[in-house]
């Protein structure tokens, strides 16, 4: 999808939690949580908190009130996606429940400025969130239980980012979008995300090149959402395979930029709100500032549950693409 | 010397027997869950062979504080029990010896639930 | 669009290739050292309870409340988990673990409820453990009761 009337960022913000603000990427994050609760009653409730929170800055960033906006479009990694819907009750907009797994945030990007571009809605709010509690508590064990975590293992990032789609303004751009389709190379490790979403990755970047007709080298940085070093590695080796040109110092990794080695993370950062705080702090920002003009950003989501790995299921992985201009 | 050999012999059989369980941890795909259930089912297939006894005897509390000890309990109980009563013995005898693990478990995991609060990770 | 460039079963070589082992020998050497140290607690309960006189049968049953109780409480406190991080197995396979893993999911899911959070979840991980171990004592002591006459 390239977009003819390309939205515009109007506004981003971004929420990360202690450990995340801890990390290389800290000091870009708008806020950092002091407690991981919010002051709420459960780590649900702190969640959808944190991304009522969020888009609340976004909205007062733009000078806008909820009511203004024309879709909130958003999801989490809860089951029904209860963090976000909880917070567009409070905020009143009209929702969007969005499911992407961790490729939430930029399935919204292209969804919103699809909406946009063909002149249906003039206002859209992405957001998409994780918290390390929840999702701990729904897809691994309970958090008091002591276990190892295998290297392969991600940290699921306690994160929120929102970002605000206007039909004209200044900002960035986004000018191109395209949907992923769902792939799987079954692999069936629960624990190693990274690895089942980099063909759906692979699959979705090259699709975006070679629709828009570019190359990385059109692009001053592609971003990927939260492979994980070793998922990143098995993506430069399927380009490498493919004769697909990908400089290594071009791929960034969300996920393998959040946390510090000595975090004890493991492969790196994971989760919806990983993909959506590193894009609206460090990626976004740093457009602004003009360090950098042209960026291909990525998301990608491992389309599991407990059910379907307890039944044995491999894990289909997805991923959605969008390219960001600044002028 | 008698009383250091018990703790040296109880150190060496409990470790080795939770590097098992570290191997099947490290070089698998299974799960706490799984391995919890598979050494509770051989301590007791162990024990019926006549193979876990033996270790009990000479580690002690290196051997009896493994689930695999808890799988020897539930098997003595259960044989115990048949000598005592015939066949009822087999359904009365591993619940029985094992009661008292059983009931503190539940009972000071649920006081637990009234006196702490969950924990955040980092 | 671009196909895959790697089939499945190449793709799956790709990835346990570029996928780091576990530390072998530090997760050995750290099961070990505070499984052994676990048991020796475990022995020293032991020597306490024979002082007090509880008799052969009473004595390991109140070992095991013990150790159960060290369990639960250090799970409370949120420090059993940080044992299990470093130690695996270590802590996980003595009955401190089997207690870590009643109490761990019955702290989570206070905010379920008392009968479907708390009451329910206590036994997610110990269920299965009690199931199979008191399934499989039956079946040794039906066959002990069908071979005894024939042994003897």
């Amino acid at each position: 999808m390239v977009y003819s009337n390309p939205p515009v960022i109007a506004a981003h913000r971004s929420i990360a939690g202690k450990k995340e603000g801890d990390g290389p990427l800290g000091m870009w994050f708008d806020a950092l949580l002091e407690d991981d609760l919010l002051g709420q009653k459960s780590w649900e409730l702190a969640e959808s908190e944190m991304v009522r929170r969020c888009a609340r800055d976004a909205l007062d960033a733009a000078g806008l009130s909820a009511g203004a906006v024309d879709a909130l479009l958003g999801g989490d990694l809860n089951n029904q996606i209860i963090a976000t819907s909880f917070a567009a009750k409070k905020l009143g907009a009209p929702f969007i429940g969005l499911y992407g797994a961790c490729s939430t945030f930029v399935e919204g990007l292209a969804l919103g400025a699809a909406l946009i571009d063909v002149g249906h809605i003039d206002t859209a709010l992405v957001s998409a969130s994780s918290h390390f509690c929840t999702a701990e508590r729904q897809f691994r064990f309970p958090l008091e239980l002591g276990t190892q975590r295998p290297p392969q293992a991600s940290w699921t990032a306690t994160a929120c980012g929102c970002a605000l789609l206007r039909d004209r303004g200044v900002g960035i751009k986004i000018t191109a979008g395209t949907l992923g389709r769902v792939i799987d190379l079954e692999i069936s490790d629960a624990n190693h995300m990274g690895a089942a979403m980099a063909p759906a990755v692979f699959d979705t970047l090259s699709a975006h090149l070679s629709d828009t007709r570019q190359t990385a080298g059109d692009f001053d940085l592609i971003v990927t959402g939260d492979l994980g070093w070793i998922g990143r590695n098995l993506l430069m080796e399927l380009f490498d395979r493919a004769g697909i040109d990908m400089p290594a110092d071009k791929l960034v990794d969300c996920g393998a930029s959040l946390y510090a080695q000595k975090q004890d993370s493991h492969a790196g950062g994971s989760g919806c709100g990983c993909v959506a705080s590193v894009s609206c702090a460090w990626i976004m920002k740093r457009m602004e500032q003009g360090e950098l003009r042209r960026v291909l950003l990525s998301g990608s989501g491992a389309m599991l549950s407990p059910t379907s790995s307890q039944q044995g299921q491999s894990i289909p992985g997805i991923s959605y693409a969008v390219s960001l201009e600044m002028n | 010397m008698n009383t250091i050999m018990p703790f040296v012999k109880a150190f060496l059989i409990g470790g080795l027997i939770c590097c098992v369980g570290q191997a099947l941890i490290m070089n698998t795909k299974l799960t706490n869950a799984r391995i919890l259930v598979i050494f509770v089912v051989s301590g007791v297939f162990l024990t019926a062979l006549g193979l876990y006894k033996p270790l009990v005897d000479f580690a002690g509390a290196g051997a009896t504080v493994p689930l695999t000890g808890f799988g020897y309990s539930l098997a003595m109980g259960a044989i115990e029990a048949v000598n005592k009563y015939g066949l009822i013995g087999a359904f009365v005898g591993g619940v029985t010896r094992t009661a008292a693990g059983i009931t503190a478990a539940v009972v000071f995991g649920l006081l637990n639930a009234l006196l702490f609060k969950p924990h955040a990770k980092s | 669009m671009s196909r895959q460039p790697y089939t499945a079963a190449q793709y799956r070589k790709l990835v346990s290739d570029a996928t780091p082992g576990t530390r072998m020998l530090r997760g050995y050497l750290r099961a070990f050292w505070v499984g052994g140290a676990i048991c020796c607690l475990g022995q020293a309960i032991t020597l306490w309870a024979e002082k007090l006189n509880l008799g052969e049968i009473t004595n390991p049953m109140f070992t095991t409340s013990v150790m159960i109780f060290l369990g639960t409480t250090l799970t409370g406190l949120g420090v059993y988990d940080r044992i299990g991080k470093y130690a695996g197995a270590g802590s996980a396979v003595p009955v401190t673990g089997f207690a870590n893993s009643v109490a761990a999911p019955a702290i989570e899911f206070q905010r379920e409820g008392a009968v479907t959070g708390v009451g329910a979840r206590l036994f997610t991980l110990a269920g299965p453990v009690l199931a199979y171990g008191i399934a499989s004592s039956v079946a040794v002591g039906v066959v002990y009761w069908l071979v005894r006459g024939w042994v003897m």
